[in-house]
């Protein structure tokens, strides 16, 4: 398997998609267990996945910094529900109106925050991020509708929908008759997440990719050779800008409505947290980091007193009562504490992410059974090491 | 890297290509119909209500108290404790035996007051814990956010503390209601007090939260004080949980104003309020009359807050602790003897919402949406805290009387903050639900 990773072979990409394809299909099955199984936070797992992918294609592979990716997917989402309102309920005008939309906003932002590198990028790009949240909120309240968020209403012209049906129901986008809701716009949202992953994974393994790798590790290097590493990066920074359009434009289909609270700084802040927690510069670790603050904020924070005191019912009253006091810190309200006590502890120990734990565990198991294959790895691994892991 | 996830997927790969038909029948899909009549039609032995309050943010404060009150309204309906309201309301179809003879359970989440974490905490109510009913939210926009998605989703939307006119006006909901008055209400109630008070000669200057309700209040407020003949200097947006005024109060020095109107709510109506006084505004005169503030919607929360401030300001609350009819006494009392402080507002208008949506279930003989909407229409009730009380058919919106409250000069206790000025009775607060701001469309009931 490590195989697949270290030498890029066309065909073991294409396994490897298939078995992720697999996988994210699958997630009504294998997340039960997690009592994460429920549509909505599918959906969610599947959009924060591509979210972080488009993020790691900057950060993972340029070293690039962005502290302001909310931007864009809030400019996506608010380009979604507008095309709801003047198109119609469709999801596919949406999505490319919102991926077109955010990459040029990307190309204005990146043009200018690109001219600088390190702390001073990271601030530029939060700064434009803060600028566009409170516009969003107050000046281009007209566009945006402000804190009240803007949802698609009847009256909108929506030419190309059929409005001789359902006059009065809830407006869901809809595809061939089937309602971006529940289950379906899981798959929506998965299949996309299936398509935009393989892109990644191309760009990962193409010459473009290399350069990208390169930049991150010594850009005065490439430089000094004479390469002009701008249009490199910009692209990335487009690119990733892209990927965040898509995944505001699925948070509006499956629920017609943008705030401006998703370009929030917090919000540009959690995908770099997903991305690190699951692990820079891999493929699957920014999707996994997603899905962990995913959980964590919809499970974790919905623990209260009475869940717990269920769960530790099997023990003596009063050991109890002291075990739902103690957890109860951690939980509900307190979910922050815990992933942020999770942060630490993956930073800390795990500097490559859950990943990077994920393939200690396979090396340990590889060492127990004493296969070769994985002395072949470990050697594989040495001679050629990647550039900027 | 990677390597083991891999490994994971083939195994998960073997189970699931067996169980992939199945998968179908397995997952949860909130929107099919299948067997049960209606979404979430509880089975077993209990059913389960859903609390989603602001615990972070602005509104932290008003959603700590809100499910506090939650807490106490499930025991009540559980039969634990002194059974509250139960014994004083003028329904007794609840013998504190659960409701329909299920037990009631209750998930919580966080709406972080925004509509987004909102919405994904209802729907992980609706789609996992099998929530029948979702209550609470401490700001409109927030409301009308869970209240169109519970509609579409086809449960019940008991609105918590949303004061705009918009909840039960052009955003209302067939599945949703409201028991909180709105700021129409505050401004035909604040109307006569002002005029009483400070005259009809006055020039006013808004500052504004900048969302519906905010927008809500200063139109109300503006309508009733330009009909006793106050002029409307300037109104001011500022944004939701701005935490510093001081550069939107400082205008207000040189505008030529005499009466300052602070539409803001929670820790925005903290802030703001004792900046103004800091400022001096209070001590100056202006035209020739002293300088005035009003807080349209006042909390004895936010008194505690704003502290010594609120002494002598006007404005108008839902309820108060301190009346002294017999619903509100033992509210008072069985809520005090649990958490030892006497309830805010919020925290009564959740309690209430929780108990008449048992009632309806009661009396309908069923969790069914449809039902419960025909059951809660037009009904008549007494004994909550707010006198007799109707839920108009024609928008979901509670009519009952509305306190005229002043800060207290004298306050006896730390609670005792607010002094009820006046309580203006429904009629005189009654609107035209067709009205042009009020104007909407319930649409048919969803029970999904």
């Amino acid at each position: 398997m490590m195989k697949f990773f270290s030498q890029s072979s066309e065909k073991g990409d294409l396994v490897l998609i298939a078995l992720f394809a697999v996988a994210v299909f699958t997630m009504p099955i294998w997340l039960a267990p997690f009592g994460a199984n429920y549509p909505d936070l599918m959906q969610r797992f599947a959009i924060f996945g591509i979210f972080a992918t488009g993020f790691n294609i900057l950060f993972g592979l340029t070293g690039y910094l962005s502290f302001g990716h909310a931007a864009f997917l809030g400019v996506g989402s608010y380009t979604a529900v507008w095309t709801f309102k003047l198109l119609g309920m469709n999801p596919i005008p949406a999505v490319i109106a919102s991926v077109v939309v955010a990459g040029v906003f990307a190309l204005v932002i990146g043009f200018i925050s690109l001219r600088r590198s390190g702390i001073y990028f990271s601030i530029l790009t939060l700064a434009f991020a803060q600028m566009c949240y409170n516009l969003a909120y107050s000046v281009l309240t007209p566009i945006t509708n402000g804190e009240t968020g803007l949802r698609v209403l009847h009256e909108d012209p929506r030419i190309f929908d059929d409005k001789t049906v359902e006059t009065t129901g809830p407006l869901i986008s809809q595809i061939f008759g089937y309602q971006m809701q529940g289950m379906t716009g899981f798959y929506f949202c998965g299949i996309l997440l299936v398509i935009t992953v393989f892109i990644a994974m191309r760009i990962f393994r193409s010459p473009f990719g290399m350069m990208l790798k390169a930049v991150k590790t010594n850009q005065n290097r490439l430089n000094y050779t004479g390469v002009n590493t701008r249009p490199y990066t910009l692209a990335a920074f487009v690119i990733s800008g892209m990927y965040a359009g898509l995944a505001g434009a699925l948070m509006c289909i499956i629920d017609p409505l943008a705030g401006a609270e998703r370009m929030q700084w917090t919000a540009s802040g959690e995908v770099v947290l997903m991305t690190i927690l699951g692990g820079v510069g891999t493929i699957i670790g920014p999707i996994i980091g997603a899905g962990l603050i995913k959980y964590f904020e919809n499970i974790f924070s919905a623990f209260n007193d009475q869940t717990l005191a269920n769960i530790y019912s099997f023990l003596p009253d009063g050991l109890s009562e002291v075990l739902v006091s103690v957890t109860s810190l951690f939980v509900g309200e307190g979910w922050h504490l815990s992933l942020g006590i999770l942060f630490m502890l993956i930073v800390i120990f795990l500097p490559g992410g859950v990943t990077e734990g994920l393939s200690r565990i396979g090396k340990l198991i590889a060492r127990r059974t004493g296969k070769a294959q994985k002395n072949e790895n470990e050697g594989g691994r040495r001679s050629s090491p990647m550039p900027g892991e | 890297m990677g390597g083991f996830k891999s490994k994971i997927d083939r195994r998960t790969l073997l189970k699931g290509t067996a169980a992939m038909g199945a998968a179908a029948f397995a997952s949860p899909y909130f929107f099919t119909k299948g067997a049960s009549a209606y979404v979430n039609e509880p089975t077993g032995s209990s059913v389960t209500f859903g609390f989603n309050v602001p615990q972070t943010g602005a509104y932290a404060d008003e959603g700590a108290d809100e499910l506090r009150a939650y807490q106490l309204a499930v025991e009540h309906l559980n039969g634990e404790g002194d059974g509250g309201l139960l014994n004083t309301f003028s329904s007794k179809e609840l013998k504190g035996s659960g409701v329909l003879g299920k037990k009631v359970e209750f998930t919580t989440g966080d709406t972080q007051t925004k509509s987004d974490a909102a919405r994904a905490s209802a729907k992980r109510m609706i789609e996992k814990d099998g929530a029948i009913m979702i209550t609470g939210g401490s700001s409109s926009g927030v409301a009308i956010a869970v209240q169109s998605l519970c509609q579409e989703a086809g449960v019940i939307f008991m609105a918590g503390l949303t004061h705009s006119n918009d909840t039960t006006g052009k955003d209302r909901r067939r599945n949703g209601f409201r028991h909180f008055f709105n700021t129409e209400m505050s401004g035909a109630a604040l109307g006569p007090v002002m005029e009483a008070n400070y005259g009809n000669d006055r020039k006013a200057y808004h500052l504004t939260a900048d969302y519906t309700w905010g927008w809500s209040q200063e139109g109300s407020i503006k309508k009733y004080s330009e009909a006793i003949g106050w002029e409307t200097v300037n109104a001011v947006r500022t944004p939701l949980g701005a935490g510093d005024f001081s550069q939107y109060i400082t205008p207000v020095l040189n505008s030529g104003a005499d009466v300052l109107i602070l539409n803001h709510y929670g820790k925005d109506m903290v802030n703001s309020l004792t900046q103004a006084v800091q400022f001096g505004l209070r001590d100056k005169q202006v035209n020739g009359k002293n300088f005035e503030i009003v807080v349209p919607l006042y909390s004895r929360l936010m008194a505690q807050g704003a502290g010594e401030n609120v002494k002598g300001i006007f404005g108008s609350t839902n309820w108060h602790w301190s009346l002294q009819d017999e619903g509100s006494q033992a509210f008072v009392k069985s809520f005090g003897a649990k958490y030892g402080f006497p309830p805010s507002q919020a925290a009564h208008t959740c309690y209430v919402q929780a108990l008449l949506y048992a009632d309806a279930a009661q009396r309908a003989g069923s969790f069914n949406p449809c039902a419960i909407v025909e059951a809660l229409e037009g009904f008549e009730f007494d004994g909550m805290g707010n006198g007799p009380t109707l839920y108009r058919a024609d928008d979901h919106q509670c009519f009952k009387k509305v306190l005229v409250v002043k800060g207290n000069e004298n306050p006896t206790s730390q609670f005792d903050l607010l002094e009820v000025v006046q309580e203006v009775p429904a009629e005189k607060v009654t609107y035209d639900p067709t009205g042009d701001e009020f104007a909407g469309d319930l649409g048919a009931c969803n029970a999904g």
